[in-house]
C-alpha cells in the first residue's frame, strides 16, 4: 500500500479547490490537491462570462450593494436558498474579486465617457470610477454586476489562482482519481485513489478532506460540461451512507447550448445585447417576458424557449428543433473582442461566422444546484473532518435556480470561507487513524477492481459499461429534463433502477490493466447511476414547481408543503435513495413573487 | 456530402509494460457530418478498443488538453474536423513531452516546471488590504495583459519547435509568451533585469531559430513571434546596459 500523509487533502483543482488550498496553506498547513487533470485544464477555465460581485463601479451598476445582490440571489433561487449563506456570500464577493485583482486577474476596467448600448440606450461612465473594475449584464439581476475579463473570465481566474498555488509550493497530484472516502463511521481520514498514469492505488491520510470536484453534468447526454464532470465527489460522499446530497433534482439548463455539440454560448452574448429568434426570425422573448426579455432568469428563458418550440416555432434540424441566437447587430469589432471565444467556438465547431450568421441554440444541461450537503462553514452533514465547496457542494446558495455569474463567484467565495473553516478544524484536531480501518477501505477498492477485471467467469451477464452509460444519459434527457411530470419521472426511476442492477455485472472489453480508461469508467458508473436516481427520484417526489424544477402536473410553487430541501441518503444494498427533508432557512426575505419570469400573463406569439 | 470510410492510424504504446514496442494500429470508421477527432476517438474507444488512451476535457478548445500530431502537425484534436483531412488520418502523441500512453502526454508537468522556472506569478511586495478599493488600471492595460494571458498551455508550439525538440531546457514560444505576460503587467514589480538570466540565453529568446512554426501551429492564433520580438528587444536593451 502506497500511503501519503497530509494535513488537508483537497479533491479537485478547479477554482473552488485551489482557492481552498491557498486559504489552508496560508494557515501554515500542509496541503495536497488531487486532481483528475492538471489544474489549468479544469472545467472552471471554460467559464466565459463573469463573476457576480456588487462593486457598483460601472454606470449600469451604480448604487449596487450586497443587499441588492442578496435580493437577486434569493429571488433567483425561488426562495430555495439558505439566506444566511446568501448573505455571507454577497457580502464577501467584492473582497474576493478585489483579491483576485491583487493576485493578477486582468479584470476589465471602467473607461470613462459616453457609450451607446446595442438597444440604443446611452450611458455615461464617470471619470471618478475610471480604472476600477467594471461589470457586464447577466440575467436575473437588478444591476450590472458580473465582473469579467473579456471572453475568458474562468481562464484568467484559474491561471491566476494556480500561479499562487505554484508560488506557495502547494503540492498538486494530478491525474489522480479519488475512488473512496476513508472513514470510521464518525470521521473522514482521507481517500483511496487511483493513479491515472499507471493504474496504481494510493491511500491519502489526512486530518481533513475537502470535496471540490465540481458538478455532475455528464449524467445527461447533452451537457455544456467538460467530459470529466461526472459528479465523483458527490457519489463518494453518498457512498459513505452517512452523508446526504441536497436538492439533487435542482438541475439548471442553460438557454444557449450550441447545436449539436452542446458547447456553451455564454450568457454574456445576451447580456451584451444578443436576441433569441424563432424560425420566422421573430424575437419572441419580449412576448413572454416584456420586462427582462432574453435576460430573465435562466430557468425562465429555457422554459420559454422549449414552450415556443412546442408551439411549432422551432427550426427543424437533424438534431431536433432549435432556435437562433442573433448577435450580428453587436458588430464585428465587439464580437471579435468581447465575444471572441464564442465567435471561435461557432467557427470551429459549427462552421458559422456569428458576425453574419445566426447561431443554432437549444437549452442544455449546465449546472447542478444540488450537491454534498454542508452547513454554512462547508462542513459536510453526518461526518467529521469532511468539507465540500463549489458546485460539488450544496451549502445552498442557489436553491432551485442559480444566477449567471454566481457560480464563478461561489467557487472563490466558498473557497475562502470553507478553506478557513477547514483550516480551523484541522489545527484543532489530531491525526488519528487505525491501520486496520484504512486497510479495510483499501481492500474494498481492490476487491471492486478485481471483480470488474477478473470476475468475468462468475457473472451471468457481461454488461458493457459504455452501453449502460448511454442508456443513463438518454433516460435523464428524455424524462428528467426541463418539463417534468409524474408519469415520465416514474419511468425514469424504474429504468435507472434496472440499470443500477445491470451495472453490478459490468465486464471489461479490454484487459483493464494499468491506467485503463475503461476500468476508470467502470468504477465510476455505478456511483453515477446512484446520482441519476437521486435526481430522478427527488424530482418525482417533489410535487410542486420551483425554479428550474418544473412539474407540468404541479405547475405552482407550493410553499406550504415544499419550502424545504431534499436530503438524499443511500443505504448500501438498496437501489433507491432514502429521501428526508429539512426546512429552508428564511431570515430576511419571506417567499414572494419573483418579479420577473413566470408572470401570470402567458405571452406568446400570435 | 457522401460520408467517407476513414482509416485512423493511431500510435499505440504503454510505457508501463516493459519490453513492449510501440506500434501503429489502424481503425476504420464511418465519417459523420461535423465529425471531429474528438468524436472519432471516442467512437473508437466505445465501439472498437476501450483500451485506447487520449486526453479530452472541455472538448471546446479552451482547456488545452488534447494536443496531438494530426497527419504530422500539432493540433487540438477537439477542434480538428475530419472533413478537412484526407481519408487516411495518422495520429501521434506530441513529441517533447513525456508519454503517458498512446496519444496521452504529460503537458501538465512540463508547463508547471516552466511556471516555477520563470516565476510566473505577480511579484509584489504589497499586501492585500480587504478594506480598500482595488488599485486602478486602465482598461487598455487590462486588455493588454489579457491578450498576453490567452495561451492555453496545449503544447502545440513546443511540439512543433525545432529548438525545443533538440534542447530540453528551451522555454519555447509558450514560455516566452508567459514571461511577456508578466512584463506587461504593472502590478508585477520585478525589474527587467530579473528576467535577464532566464531569458537572455540559448534557453530563452536567443535559442529561437526563427522558423516560426510556433505561430503557424498555435490553435489560439496568438501573435507568438510579436511577443517574442518584444521580449528579445527588452533583453537586448538590458544587454547594452549591463
Amino acid at each position: 500500500m502506497n500511503t501519503i500523509v497530509t494535513d488537508v487533502l483537497i479533491i479537485g483543482a478547479g477554482l473552488a479547490g485551489e482557492r481552498t488550498a491557498i486559504e489552508a496553506a496560508n494557515q501554515g498547513l500542509d496541503v495536497i490537491i488531487l486532481s483528475l487533470v492538471p489544474p489549468r485544464r479544469s472545467h472552471s477555465t471554460a467559464a466565459q462570462g463573469g463573476m457576480q460581485a456588487a462593486l457598483g463601479n460601472c454606470a449600469m451598476g451604480r448604487g449596487d450593494n450586497p443587499s441588492i445582490h442578496f435580493e437577486d440571489t434569493v429571488k433567483g433561487s425561488d426562495w430555495g436558498c439558505d439566506q444566511d449563506v446568501a448573505r455571507l456570500f454577497c457580502e464577501t464577493a467584492p473582497t474576493a474579486v478585489r483579491q483576485m485583482a491583487y493576485w493578477g486577474v486582468p479584470w476589465n476596467r471602467v473607461a470613462a465617457g459616453r457609450k451607446r448600448l446595442p438597444g440604443g440606450q446611452e450611458i455615461y461612465e464617470l471619470k471618478e470610477y475610471e480604472g476600477l473594475i467594471t461589470a457586464r449584464n447577466f440575467g436575473g439581476t437588478a444591476k450590472w454586476r458580473a465582473c469579467y475579463t473579456a471572453d475568458g473570465t474562468g481562464h484568467t481566474i484559474q491561471y491566476t489562482l494556480d500561479s499562487i498555488v505554484i508560488k506557495l509550493g502547494i503540492k498538486v497530484h494530478d491525474r489522480m482519481e479519488a475512488l473512496r472516502l476513508i472513514h470510521n463511521g464518525d470521521k473522514c481520514m482521507g481517500v483511496v485513489a487511483r493513479c491515472l498514469r499507471t493504474g496504481k492505488l494510493y491511500t491519502y491520510i489526512s486530518k481533513s478532506t475537502v470535496l471540490a470536484t465540481g458538478g455532475c453534468g455528464r449524467l445527461y447526454g447533452a451537457s455544456t460540461n467538460a467530459v470529466i464532470n461526472e459528479g465523483s465527489g458527490m457519489f463518494l460522499a453518498l457512498e459513505t451512507e452517512l452523508v446526504p446530497l441536497g436538492n439533487m433534482e435542482a438541475i439548471q439548463f442553460h438557454p444557449t447550448g450550441l447545436v449539436p455539440v452542446w458547447i456553451l454560448i455564454t450568457e454574456g452574448a445576451r447580456g451584451d445585447g444578443g436576441y433569441l429568434l424563432d424560425k420566422n426570425h421573430h424575437r419572441f422573448m419580449p412576448d413572454y417576458e416584456p420586462k427582462k426579455k432574453e435576460l430573465a432568469s435562466r430557468d425562465v428563458v429555457a422554459r420559454r424557449m422549449i414552450m415556443h418550440m412546442r408551439k411549432g416555432y422551432g427550426v427543424e434540424s437533424p438534431y431536433g428543433p432549435h432556435l437562433w441566437l442573433d448577435i450580428r447587430h453587436l458588430g464585428e469589432k465587439h464580437i471579435n473582442t468581447n465575444l471572441r471565444e464564442i465567435a471561435n467556438i461557432c467557427r470551429n465547431f459549427a462552421g458559422i461566422d456569428p458576425v453574419n450568421e445566426l447561431i443554432p441554440v437549444r437549452p442544455t444541461q449546465h449546472y447542478s444546484m444540488g450537491g454534498v450537503r454542508t452547513n454554512i462553514n462547508g462542513a459536510v452533514y453526518g461526518i467529521k473532518g469532511l468539507f465540500a465547496c463549489g458546485e460539488a457542494a450544496c451549502w445552498d446558495l442557489h436553491g432551485f435556480n442559480r444566477l449567471g455569474g454566481n457560480s464563478l463567484a461561489e467557487t472563490i467565495v466558498s473557497g475562502m470561507i470553507v478553506g478557513k473553516k477547514a483550516a480551523e478544524y484541522t489545527l484543532g484536531t489530531e491525526l488519528t487513524y487505525s491501520y486496520q480501518q484504512v486497510n479495510n477501505h483499501y481492500n474494498i477498492v481492490r476487491q471492486k477492481i478485481k471483480n470488474i477485471i477478473g470476475g468475468k467467469l462468475n457473472k451471468k451477464r457481461h454488461e458493457n459499461v459504455f452501453e449502460l452509460k448511454n442508456i443513463m444519459e438518454d433516460v435523464l434527457m428524455k424524462h428528467v429534463g426541463i418539463f417534468r411530470n409524474g408519469k415520465d419521472l416514474l419511468k425514469a426511476v424504474n429504468a435507472l433502477q434496472e440499470l443500477y442492477h445491470r451495472s453490478r455485472n459490468i465486464s471489461l472489453r479490454s484487459s483493464g490493466t494499468g491506467a485503463s480508461p475503461e476500468l476508470g469508467l467502470a468504477l465510476r458508473l455505478p456511483g453515477m447511476i446512484k446520482l441519476a436516481l437521486c435526481v430522478a427520484y427527488g424530482a418525482l417526489k417533489r410535487t410542486e414547481s420551483r425554479g428550474s424544477h418544473y412539474r407540468e402536473d404541479y405547475p405552482r410553487r407550493d410553499d406550504k408543503n415544499w419550502l424545504k430541501r431534499t436530503l438524499a441518503y443511500w443505504p448500501e444494498e438498496k437501489d433507491l435513495p432514502c429521501l428526508k427533508y429539512e426546512p429552508v432557512k428564511i431570515t430576511e426575505i419571506p417567499p414572494g413573487d419573483r418579479g420577473y419570469g413566470e408572470s401570470p400573463g402567458k405571452g406568446g406569439t400570435s | 456530402m457522401k460520408n467517407r470510410e476513414l482509416t485512423l492510424n493511431i500510435f499505440r504504446y504503454d510505457p508501463n509494460i516493459p519490453g513492449r514496442e510501440p506500434y501503429m494500429q489502424p481503425y476504420s470508421l464511418q465519417e459523420t457530418e461535423g465529425m471531429t477527432i474528438f468524436i472519432a476517438l471516442n467512437q473508437i474507444r466505445e465501439n472498437q478498443d476501450p483500451s485506447l488512451k487520449f486526453d479530452f476535457v472541455c472538448r471546446a478548445a479552451i482547456c488545452g488538453s488534447c494536443g496531438m500530431l494530426v497527419n504530422g502537425r500539432p493540433r487540438l484534436a477537439c477542434k480538428t474536423l475530419t472533413r478537412d483531412l484526407p481519408e487516411v488520418i495518422t495520429l501521434m502523441p506530441l513529441p517533447v513531452f513525456k508519454l503517458i500512453g498512446d496519444l496521452s502526454v504529460d503537458t501538465g508537468s512540463w508547463f508547471r516546471q516552466l511556471s516555477i522556472k520563470t516565476g510566473a506569478w505577480v511579484h509584489s511586495d504589497k499586501s492585500f488590504n480587504p478594506n480598500c478599493q482595488e488599485e486602478r488600471m486602465s482598461n487598455e492595460t487590462a486588455l493588454k495583459i489579457y491578450e498576453a494571458e490567452r495561451c492555453i498551455e496545449c503544447g502545440c508550439c513546443i511540439a512543433g519547435c525545432a529548438t525545443a525538440n533538440i534542447r530540453d531546457d528551451f522555454l519555447g514560444a509558450a514560455g516566452l509568451y508567459k514571461i511577456a505576460r508578466f512584463m506587461v503587467d504593472p502590478r508585477d514589480e520585478r525589474p527587467e533585469e530579473k528576467y535577464f538570466d532566464v531569458v537572455s540565453s540559448e534557453e530563452g529568446v536567443f535559442g529561437c531559430l526563427g522558423l516560426m512554426a510556433c505561430e503557424d501551429n498555435c490553435p489560439m492564433e496568438l501573435p507568438l513571434q510579436v511577443q517574442l520580438a518584444y521580449v528579445r528587444r527588452k533583453m537586448a536593451l538590458i544587454g547594452f546596459r549591463v
